[in-house]
Parts: C-alpha cells; sequence; structure tokens
C-alpha cells in the first residue's frame, strides 16, 4: 500500500458524493471549455489571418466600394506582389428564418482569389471549371456537406443587397488548408455580378468592396499602408490599408462587448468548480478530523495530513476535469452543426483541453487549501476530540 | 529512578477555556519503570487522559518536564516529535480509531509506511503482529466486517507493528463487552509480560485496571 492509495480511497470513501462532485466539476468544466472554443472560434478569423496579407477598404466605411481601377495602381506599389478584390454578396437562399441557409457569399475575381488564399485548397480541375463558367460558384466543404451540395447542382437565391434571381452551378468544393481554415463560404465570379448589374441597375457602379494585397516582406506592411493609403487621400473614395489580422480583429471588436462577457462567464464557471469542490472537501475534511490525529498519533506529520487532502481534492478536481474535457467535444460537435453556429467551431484546441484541466487541478488546490492547512495544522488533542 | 522509561517532573497543565484557564493537571510527578503495566484510573475530568498525552507526547505541559525513553518531550518540535512518536510510542484508543477504508493488514502497514523497510519487510511485521492479537485469518478484512473487540485488537496489532517501547492505552475496553474486554486485557498482559512492552493505560473500570502492576489515581488533577 502506498500513500497514493489512502488518498485515492479516501476520494471515493463516499462514492455518491464524489459522483455527484465530480459530475458537477466535469458539467462546469465542460462549460467552460464550450465557452473557450466559442471564444476562441470568434477569434479564427484573427487566428488564420497571414502575416503577409492586407486588407484595402474604403475609409469612410467597408459598406463603400472602392474603383476597380485602384488595383492597378496598388500593384505598382513596391512590397505588393499581388492583389485581388472581392464583395460581399448577402443573398437569401430558401427560409431566410432558417438559420441554416446563412452562409458567407462573396463575389471574387476567380483568376486572382485562390492564389492569394492558398489556404483554400481547390482541385485543378474544379478551379478551372470555375474560371470557364461565368455564373460557377465554389462551396466550403462544410456548407456543401451541410446542405448536401454537389458539382453541378444550381443553387438559387434572391438578392437583397444586388436585388434580383441569382443562379450559381457549383463547380467546385473547397478544403480547408488548416483544421481551423473557415469552410463555409462560397465564392463565385465577380463578373457575373458586374455584368448581371449591368444589365439590372444600369447606373449602379459595383467597384472593389475591398482589395486584399499579398506582401512580399510583412516587415514592410506599414511601409504600404502608408503609400497606398497617400495615393488615394485627396481622392474620392481615400483608403485604409492595414494588415489582414488588424482587418479581422476590427471585426471581431464589433462583438468585443459579447466575447467579454462570455470570458467572464468562463471565470464564473471556475468559481463555481471551486465551490462544488470546497464543498465536499469540508465536509471530507471535517467528518474524517479525527482520523488525521490518529494518523498523527502514527507518526504521520501535518505536512502528510496536507498531502492526503489535497491529493484527494486533485484527484476529484482531476476526474471532474477529464469527464468535462471528454464531454466538451461532442457538446462543441453538436454546438457546431447547429444552424445558428455561424462561425466556425474546428473542434476543442489542444489549449482548450490543458487549461481546463489546469483549471479543474488547480480549483481542486485552490478548494482544499483552507481546510488541508486547518487539519494539518489542528493540535492532535483536539482532533481526537471532534467527534465526526 | 534511574531505570524510569517514563519520567514525569512537576508538571502542570490547564486548558483555556474562553477567558478561563481551567487547571486539569497540578504539580504531578510521576514514575513509570521500564516494562511495567500501570493504571491510571480517576473520575471524569480528573486529568488521566491529559497526563496520558502529555506521556504520548501528543500534549506538552505547561510547566514541568515529561522524559519517556531519555528523550524531553517538550523540547521537540512537531516534526521530531511525530518521529519520535512513531519509534518509541503505540497508541491504543477507546474507539479504536481504524481507518475504515483500509483493511486490517492495511490499517497495521500504517505506521510502517513511514519507516525505510521494504514492501516485504512491512508485510512480514504486519503479519507477526496481527498473528499475535489471533487475527491472521482477517488480514483483508475491513473494520465494518470485524466485531468490536476485533478491532481493537487490529488497533493494538498497529500499535505494536513498529515494535514500540511503550503502548499507551486510552480506556481500551470502554467500548467492548465483558468477553472482548477480558480478551484485550489478557492480550495487553501478554504483550507486556512476554514481550516487555511498558503500557500506561487509562481506564475507569477496576476489573481492567486489576490486571496491572500498579495502579494510580488521579482526583482533581492530583495524584493520590
Amino acid at each position: 500500500m502506498k500513500m497514493l492509495s489512502i488518498i485515492f480511497r479516501n476520494a471515493f470513501r463516499h462514492k455518491l458524493r464524489s459522483f455527484l462532485t465530480i459530475v458537477g466539476i466535469a458539467t462546469a468544466v465542460m462549460a467552460f471549455g464550450l465557452l473557450r472554443t466559442v471564444v476562441g472560434a470568434w477569434n479564427t478569423g484573427v487566428a488564420n489571418s497571414a502575416e503577409n496579407r492586407m486588407i484595402v477598404r474604403n475609409r469612410v466605411s467597408f459598406i463603400f466600394p472602392l474603383p476597380m481601377t485602384n488595383r492597378a495602381e496598388i500593384l505598382r506599389v513596391p512590397g505588393v506582389s499581388d492583389a485581388t478584390w472581392a464583395n460581399w454578396f448577402g443573398g437569401q437562399y430558401g427560409d431566410v428564418n432558417d438559420f441554416k441557409n446563412f452562409w458567407p457569399r462573396y463575389a471574387i475575381d476567380p483568376d486572382t482569389w485562390f492564389q492569394v488564399y492558398p489556404e483554400f485548397e481547390v482541385p485543378a480541375d474544379q478551379l478551372k471549371a470555375f474560371q470557364a463558367d461565368r455564373s460557377g460558384a465554389i462551396l466550403g466543404a462544410k456548407t456543401a456537406a451541410k446542405h448536401n451540395f454537389k458539382i453541378g447542382d444550381v443553387i438559387t437565391m434572391n438578392g437583397d443587397i444586388f436585388p434580383g434571381t441569382w443562379q450559381f452551378t457549383v463547380r467546385g468544393i473547397y478544403h480547408g488548408k488548416e483544421p481551423s481554415t473557415d469552410e463555409t463560404a462560397m465564392f463565385f465570379q465577380w463578373n457575373y455580378l458586374y455584368e448581371s448589374l449591368k444589365q439590372s441597375s444600369p447606373g449602379r457602379d459595383l467597384g472593389a468592396g475591398w482589395f486584399v494585397l499579398k506582401i512580399d516582406r510583412p516587415d514592410d506592411m506599414a511601409k504600404v499602408a502608408t503609400l497606398v493609403d497617400t495615393m488615394y487621400t485627396n481622392s474620392r473614395a481615400p483608403t485604409k490599408t492595414e494588415s489582414e489580422k488588424a482587418f479581422q480583429q476590427g471585426f471581431v471588436a464589433m462583438s468585443g462587448a459579447i466575447i467579454t462577457s462570455l470570458e467572464v462567464i468562463s471565470f464564473v464557471i471556475i468559481g463555481i468548480i471551486l465551490l462544488v469542490l470546497a464543498n465536499t472537501i469540508v465536509m471530507a475534511v471535517r467528518e474524517r478530523t479525527r482520523e488525521y490525529a490518529v494518523l498523527k498519533t502514527l507518526g504521520f506529520t501535518g505536512r502528510h495530513v496536507l498531502m492526503f487532502i489535497l491529493g484527494e481534492a486533485m484527484i476529484i478536481g482531476m476526474f471532474g476535469g477529464v469527464l468535462g474535457v471528454l464531454l466538451t467535444f461532442p457538446i462543441v460537435k453538436g454546438f457546431a452543426s447547429m444552424p445558428m453556429a455561424f462561425f466556425p467551431l474546428n473542434g476543442v484546441s489542444l489549449g482548450t483541453v490543458v487549461l481546463a484541466l489546469i483549471v479543474a487541478g488547480l480549483c481542486g488546490l485552490a478548494a482544499a487549501a483552507v481546510p488541508a492547512f486547518r487539519a494539518a495544522r489542528m493540535p492532535i488533542v483536539s482532533g481526537l476530540r471532534t467527534v465526526g | 529512578m534511574t531505570d524510569s522509561i517514563v519520567q514525569v517532573r512537576n508538571v502542570s497543565k490547564a486548558y483555556r477555556r474562553d477567558a478561563n484557564s481551567v487547571p486539569v493537571l497540578q504539580n504531578i510527578t510521576l514514575d513509570v519503570p521500564t516494562g511495567e503495566f500501570v493504571a491510571l484510573m480517576g473520575p471524569s475530568g480528573s486529568g488521566k487522559t491529559t497526563l496520558l498525552n502529555l506521556i504520548a507526547g501528543i500534549d506538552r505541559p505547561d510547566t514541568g518536564q515529561v522524559m519517556v525513553a531519555g528523550t524531553d518531550v517538550a523540547q521537540l518540535n512537531e516534526s521530531q516529535l511525530a518521529k519520535w512518536r512513531a519509534t518509541n510510542i503505540g497508541f491504543v484508543f477507546q474507539f479504536y480509531n481504524l481507518i475504515p477504508v483500509l483493511t486490517a493488514f492495511e490499517n497495521v502497514e500504517l505506521p510502517l509506511l513511514l519507516t525505510s523497510l521494504s514492501k516485504s519487510q512491512r508485510k512480514a511485521h504486519v503479519e507477526t503482529a496481527l498473528a499475535l492479537v489471533g487475527l491472521a485469518d482477517r488480514m483483508d478484512h475491513s473494520p465494518r466486517q470485524l466485531s468490536g473487540g476485533q478491532e481493537q485488537r487490529v488497533a493494538i496489532a498497529r500499535a505494536i507493528a513498529t515494535d514500540p517501547q511503550i503502548l499507551v492505552a486510552d480506556e481500551p475496553t470502554g467500548d467492548l463487552d465483558r468477553k472482548s474486554a477480558e480478551e484485550i486485557l489478557t492480550l495487553l498482559d501478554r504483550l507486556n509480560k512476554e514481550h516487555k512492552k511498558t503500557i500506561v493505560m487509562v481506564t475507569h473500570d477496576p476489573h481492567a485496571a486489576e490486571r496491572a502492576h500498579t495502579v494510580r489515581h488521579l482526583d482533581k488533577g492530583e495524584l493520590q
């Protein structure tokens, strides 16, 4: 028999109580893991931003387009190796009240977009077919799977920003290079939008929603931003050029209050874990005060008692932590498949797993600290007098 | 008396209850020769258990000196005292105080975990101790599978597992029926006579006290 065996048996002395405590901790850890995953997903765009990409948009607002002639001028800026552009399309597919029918749709340049975004991997033949079909579209694998879209299928949508009925033929399906790459978007040819608009709304100036620049050296970003923005300072469409990361952070900042709330809730959950565990440990220590005194009469020291109690709390905490982490995976998977999960939930990250387990373990230590120190310091005579 | 294993000299002890100091022992002097079996008797509150606790090194006197097995117990710090108890003192309590999640074997093994003995050596010690108390066939039983008398015998086996010189027993028969009490007293008698253990036993029971070589009476904190 080893000391660890004693700690382990003490942890499960009251099986029902330990079970309920573990389930309580597991539930809290699961909620913690889910919230961290959601916050992480919110920041996916920032995390996935390439180090060598910049965004040029209208300085006044994102909704105002930029002249297409800008592209050729921007490509001449030293340090810029490529430039592509896109417009947010919007559109309504099927029942607009069903969130499942929402996915991001962009009008893009078919020749340059996938050069600048190599993380969207499209088979060469599909890309070729897409480039050859004016009304072709490339769908993210997740959206294709969710709606069972296959190559050759025609997707009909109603336009909102760009009114009318729009038909797209699925010509390709892209997969993300990394697990965290968004696989929900749909890309179609900017020319399709431009030409359709020319017929339906002849006076409307489409322009580019934003330009995406590929930079030779990330160190040149500040210089490129200054050069580009200076070029258009006095134009009818002044620009704001920033790194892709800064651009994404701007979006995330719009949801700052929600993210902060989620983070606060995740810390409240840590408090709940502490209270659940502390309650169990306080009860256990109170019941066993006499036993700890007996152990001391046998030669065990206060340090041993401290170790027994902290160890017991750590074991219960870690059992709850591991169970909670295991439960987090199916919960996140289920959450990701829900229609309202419009941001990509790409599973539970290793960081979240490690953080959840550390939280559970540390909560074990923190919850048991006070009763453990008390029991360790309690005089033997007082302990022996205690009726447990 | 130089061969006394326990030398209590002019010891006084008081407990604090709220703002009041309640004297428990007053100027006690006691010698217990090596190999003696002493019974401490007296009414409730007379200070028997307090005196036993001082001898066992689980409490400290306010004044005076407690020398046990050549050590001035009051001079040791907590960790030294713990080590000293593990080596020199075996405890037997009224309510056995076995750890309920451990088997009889594991309960007896507990104090041996603090020694440098190997697993096989510990096993040999535990088996010897349990055989000595007549429970060699109950090693794997948990305390709740044992009768009160058997539990107390396991507690005695635990007390002698490290082969201490002194056994301190606080009302060891107080929770037992007459037959079981007799068995325990016989066992203590054997440990004293055959294994030369010095025993200091607190008891209310005159019948139990008869088994001791010497009976000392305490009343209102003073030895009679």
